[in-house]
């Protein structure tokens, strides 16, 4: 608990704020005890839809979805003619393994969330938001429909919200299960009714999205932000974390460390940091053998990489991604030919279909690591795995395909000497890698 | 696991308001099918032929796209499962922290292996894909429920709740990791 006060003093939650507040329960009442819905009060009464998105711009805001997009710039493509219909979604499609943000940020304050989404759907004038949850939040969707009707029987969401003439309203829509969904075109596909497959672009969802309408999607953790920032101005926002990464970042910390959760903190601290003072380092006795920075997506770091700091430029400079701020820490007792089987198995599993070299390259990618992990890998294979990934990266109609031969390629580039010895000695010689259930 | 010989698959009439309840929210009604394959879903405890035929007159659609689409999604079954259907988190931070052991342990516990259910119809398993609660694991999602930080103990108990009452109050609430939070000092 020691560690964790001086964390308490050193970064201000933003955030995470209410819902570390001992007794907060998220309920309407609780969020406007804590300041809640006055920033789309403010919004309504003194700023135009252009200077809100004006505001949002200057501060600097970057999607948290995965790509970080800047907020503001994305909002700004938004066509500005008011007889067309537009649509905002709010992407609560949380299925990057490692990740685990939205969730928290769904079920402990989900009225700090649809402040939020109220706040977006006005800056790009759309009347009606779609939140699309994922279908195994089953919880979270019930807690959403509970805060939404609590807002509606306020006026703050439907018709006439908060009896300014603006009418926006928000519907929970919930997935079915299907990684791709978090695409952002998928999801719009999703919302139609049809299977998740991702459209190519151009045009962009903001012409043409959802039902052919100019539409924006937006992540849970974005949308969040937004209160604070009109609350707070611009310029409060901008001055946290690295001027091109500006803000607080929700890093959720998984895997052989002490401490998992949940960890807001300034963009731009170090991976050390994050590791060893939040999430309380490694498991006694272990050492760090290999760091996923960004969700499974992301490219495999080495502890040489602990200094690397985490805003979207530091981390891509040093050949991996920020993502979806999914870490997972690994300790000596893990394989790395193991660690991206299983990340291939999921990849296989999730891969939509829809595009040949990904479709067809995941299930190759797969079977190749099964037969390395399991000691029958054959000698060209190291070279078959490369060939293979530089067929699919960036031959896609979305970024899953650069996506999942990131785990490939990153361990083959750190710990290459561990194929070849799963090839030569015809074994995994660090173990199954299958960690034991606890008893108790 | 078989339907009952002449077992009613086609969906309810309260099923059919459920789902023609939802046209409103939007432009199409198209984009209701997840949810109303989520409804014939509960109402049978998996999507049959019959309410995939209703489904697709309802929404104006013919029967392939509601059949594609419901084969796309994972969360959908066209076959009967169990009372209880336990879904292990596999993906690699869960298996960091003993998903594997976790599937070892149900599968010796109930009998039956991933992808199979119990002879008496209570409990299928299976293995998914990453369920958001990486800080938690190892887990599993029962129908609506998580259920996280498992143990041998726990999954137990679970087990014995879910046969009991059909419920087990060590479901996961409203999600905050980690715990330690707020407690003081």
């Amino acid at each position: 608990m020691r560690e964790r006060e001086r964390e308490l003093v050193n970064y201000e939650k933003i955030l995470l704020k209410n819902m570390e507040t001992p007794g907060y329960t998220g309920d309407l009442a609780a969020y406007e005890r804590a300041g809640g819905y006055r920033a789309i009060r403010k919004v309504l009464k003194e700023y135009k839809p252009e200077q809100v998105i004006e505001i949002v711009k200057k501060s600097g805001l970057r999607g948290r979805g995965g790509a970080g997009f800047p907020t503001g710039t994305k909002w700004g493509f938004i066509p500005k003619d008011p007889t067309l219909t537009k649509y905002l979604c709010v992407n609560a499609d949380e299925s990057e393994p490692g990740t685990f943000k939205d969730r928290q940020l769904i079920d402990r304050d989900p009225h700090q969330m649809l402040e939020g989404t109220l706040i977006a759907a006005y800056a790009i004038g759309a009347k009606v938001v779609y939140i699309y949850i994922r279908g195994e939040f089953a919880l979270g969707a019930k807690i959403l429909e509970r805060a939404i009707a609590e807002a509606r029987a306020k006026g703050y969401i439907g018709k006439d919200v908060f009896g300014s003439g603006i009418g926006i309203e928000i519907w929970v829509h919930r997935g079915a299960g299907a990684y791709i969904c978090g695409e952002e075109t998928a999801l719009l596909e999703s919302i139609e009714g049809k299977r998740g497959l991702p459209r190519a672009k151009p045009p962009f969802p903001a012409i043409n999205g959802l039902y052919q309408k100019p539409t924006v999607v937006n992540n849970v953790e974005t949308v969040s932000n937004l209160p604070h920032i009109i609350n707070r101005g611009p310029e409060w926002y901008a001055a946290i974390g690295t001027p091109k990464s500006p803000g607080m970042r929700i890093f959720s910390v998984g895997g052989h460390v002490k401490r998992p959760g949940n960890y807001e903190v300034p963009l731009g601290i170090s991976l050390r940091e994050l590791i060893d003072e939040h999430a309380g380092g490694v498991r006694d006795g272990h050492r760090i053998k290999a760091i996923i920075p960004g969700g499974a997506s992301a490219a495999f770091f080495t502890p040489e990489h602990l200094d690397v700091k985490l805003d979207f430029e530091s981390i891509a400079q040093a050949g991996s991604m920020l993502g979806s701020g999914g870490v997972t820490v690994m300790d000596e007792t893990t394989c790395m030919v193991w660690a991206a089987y299983n990340l291939l198995g999921f990849f296989h599993h999730e891969s939509c279909g829809k595009c040949t070299p990904c479709r067809e390259g995941s299930a190759w990618l797969y079977h190749i690591l099964e037969r390395i992990e399991h000691g029958e890998g054959r000698p060209e294979d190291l070279a078959q795995l490369e060939r293979l990934c530089g067929n699919i990266a960036g031959k896609t109609v979305c970024a899953f395909g650069d996506a999942e031969v990131a785990p490939i390629l990153s361990t083959l580039k750190h710990f290459r000497d561990e194929y070849e010895a799963h090839i030569r000695e015809h074994r995994c010689p660090i173990g199954d890698g299958v960690a034991a259930l606890a008893a108790r | 696991m078989r339907p009952y010989e002449g077992e009613c698959l086609m969906l309810s009439e309260s099923a059919k308001s459920r789902i023609v309840d939802l046209f409103p929210r939007y432009p199409d009604k198209h984009s209701v099918m997840l949810a109303a394959l989520r409804v014939a879903q509960e109402e049978r405890g998996y999507v049959t032929e019959e309410a995939m035929g209703e489904i697709a007159v309802l929404l104006e659609q013919t029967p392939v796209q509601v059949y594609e689409t419901a084969t796309f999604y994972t969360m959908f079954s066209l076959q009967p499962l169990g009372k209880h259907v336990i879904q292990v988190c596999r993906t690699l931070s869960c298996a960091l922290v003993g998903a594997d052991g976790l599937v070892r342990y149900l599968e010796q516990t109930l009998g039956i292996k991933a992808g199979e259910t119990t002879p008496d119809g209570l409990f299928s398993l299976k293995t998914v894909e990453c369920l958001a609660a990486c800080g938690a694991g190892p887990m599993m999602q029962i129908n609506d429920d998580y259920y996280e930080y498992l143990t041998g103990e726990k999954i137990d108990r679970i087990l014995a709740d879910l046969r009991r009452e059909g419920r087990s109050p060590l479901a996961s609430g409203p999600f905050l990791i980690p715990l330690l939070i707020s407690s003081p000092p």
